[in-house]
């Protein structure tokens, strides 16, 4: 299939998609209204919805304020997680030792978590990035720990009898070697700290698109739901777009670029 | 350079694996040496041993009259798995043997390139491992262990996985690099024919547990070689029909042995 009927045939499944749900929620079919506009709205009110979010500008603090909190999360996350996922591997006493409490945290729905941020840290951004960081440490983490372990043994004996120390080690194999292990999860922990965000701007909070979300439902404003809805996909499509464009610059290396080994 | 080493493994189920017995092996400065021996004999054992990768339970390396601890800083290694970064493009790959040692990286980064275009691979320093074929990256691993000019050079099948003719070409590659400055080579293989066509001297492993060293022969083949050419010689078959009428033996042993413990696992 050529790109452009790829692209035809995409669209079309949209409009299809749109068209019917229009339909079925505007015209009655045997007497009855298929979708209750109070349940499903339709297409055109979302889409006005949307139009008006943007016309008053009243849009871009929300999406500013989200976008903020997710790469403060995914920043300290990440840090956070590529640092100790480091030291537990290079040290396996300590990993065994701290071995079922990171189990046991990362097993806590982290949902749940979010009362207690919120109690901590206020009802501004940072319990929300709080939220984010135990999401994407842990997918960092495991990503970065896993890579520094299985390093190649053949590659590790060559580095060491070119007469690599145990710092050149480090700088020319394990560290590329874990960062590409953290790359390759970029998808995962980058689409998690908007996760983070989100849920936590959900639960309780001034500003953000959760936030937004959050309102409409309190009001049965379903055609503010399903538009805070598309706009956050939006959203993530677009990111996601970005972590692609990084993840052609930083792994060119590799053969299966792009194919990402989250957690 | 090998004296009495016992190469011994503590198995999980606490018995003692012993895979190479006693082994005694001098090589000469300058002098190319190829060890032969049936799959799963301790070859690499061996060269691990020498390299300074493993330890001999019992026995001793002496490199240079010195005994050998920790790693062997006279030995380049070249192995049989992929061993180059894959990270690293092959000029870096190349670079990095002398960047290690604290050379520049202007002039690590000028020397590389030479070592590359020497092994026929000048227009690919950008490329990264992935892109390079099996032979190529061989190439580029050859390059890699000799910019650091090892006294000794050790090589454990470092042709194996590659298709037949490219290696004959290595081999002829690996002829002519070491023809410059002939360093003391100890060249591991399970092809017989590769191993005279190479070597100075044949030297034979019993099939494991317990591999010795059953046998030694020098290969009295002149010098410069063509390994295309010299396959088709008078000599080199009469010396390849009696290594073999030994090696077969053992050849047999390892394969049964294999098989039975496939059997009994």
């Amino acid at each position: 299939m050529g790109r452009s009927a790829l692209l035809l045939c995409q669209l079309l499944v949209a409009v299809i998609f749109l068209g019917l749900w229009q339909f079925f929620a505007t015209v009655p079919v045997f007497g009855r209204m298929w979708l209750p506009p109070f349940f499903f709205s339709n297409p055109v009110d979302v889409g006005s919805q949307i139009v008006a979010w943007f016309r008053s500008g009243v849009i871009w603090k929300h999406l500013v304020i989200t976008l903020w909190e997710s790469v403060l999360a995914f920043a300290i996350g990440s840090l956070a997680g590529v640092l100790v996922g480091f030291w537990f591997a290079r040290q396996p006493r300590i990993a065994a030792i701290f071995d079922p409490y990171v189990k046991m945290v990362n097993a806590l729905p982290r949902v749940v978590l979010a009362p207690i941020f919120t109690l901590w840290l206020g009802l501004g951004i940072w319990s929300k990035v709080a939220l984010g960081v135990t999401l994407v440490f842990f997918i960092v983490f495991f990503n970065v720990y896993q890579g520094v372990k299985e390093v190649s043994p053949t590659v590790l004996a060559n580095g060491r009898m070119l007469g690599m120390s145990e710092k050149q080690l480090m700088r020319h194999v394990f560290w590329p070697s874990a960062l590409s292990w953290m790359f390759s999860s970029l998808h995962t922990s980058v689409g998690f700290a908007v996760v983070g965000a989100v849920v936590g701007e959900y639960l309780g909070s001034a500003a953000g698109l959760g936030y937004l979300i959050q309102q409409a439902e309190g009001v049965f404003d379903v055609a503010g739901v399903f538009a805070g809805m598309f706009v956050l996909s939006a959203f993530v499509i677009l990111i996601d777009f970005g972590v692609i464009l990084v993840e052609r610059r930083l792994l060119v290396w590799r053969p299966d670029a792009g194919e990402g080994r989250g957690g | 350079m090998l004296d009495d080493a016992t190469v011994a493994f503590r198995l999980a189920d606490a018995r003692v694996y012993t895979a190479v017995e006693k082994a005694q092996l001098a090589v000469e400065q300058g002098e190319f040496v190829a060890i032969v021996g049936p799959t799963g004999c301790g070859k690499s054992t061996l060269l691990n041993i020498v390299a300074g990768l493993l330890r001999p339970a019992s026995g001793s390396v002496h490199v240079f009259n010195r005994p050998l601890v920790g790693l062997n800083r006279d030995a380049g290694y070249l192995f049989q798995a992929d061993a180059l970064f894959p990270w690293k493009t092959a000029l870096d790959n190349v670079a990095i043997g002398l960047e290690v040692q604290g050379v520049a990286r202007a002039e690590a980064l000028t020397r590389a390139q030479q070592w590359l275009t020497s092994v026929g691979l000048g227009a690919f320093a950008n490329r990264y491992p992935h892109m390079l074929s099996g032979g190529q990256r061989k190439r580029v691993g050859l390059a890699q262990v000799l910019i650091r000019d090892p006294k000794i050079l050790l090589m454990d099948e470092p042709f194996g996985p590659l298709d037949a003719q490219t290696r004959q070409i290595m081999g002829n590659l690996l002829l002519q690099l070491w023809t410059k400055d002939r360093k003391a080579v100890l060249f591991v293989t399970h092809d017989l024919e590769e191993a005279i066509a190479l070597a100075d001297r044949v030297v034979i492993m019993s099939a494991g547990p317990g591999s010795r060293i059953i046998g030694n022969w020098p290969v009295p083949l002149p010098r410069p070689r063509d390994i295309f050419e010299i396959r088709l010689e008078r000599e080199f078959h009469a010396l390849h029909k009696e290594i073999w009428s030994v090696l077969k033996d053992e050849v047999m042993k390892g394969y049964a042995q294999s098989s039975q413990a496939a059997e009994a696992g």
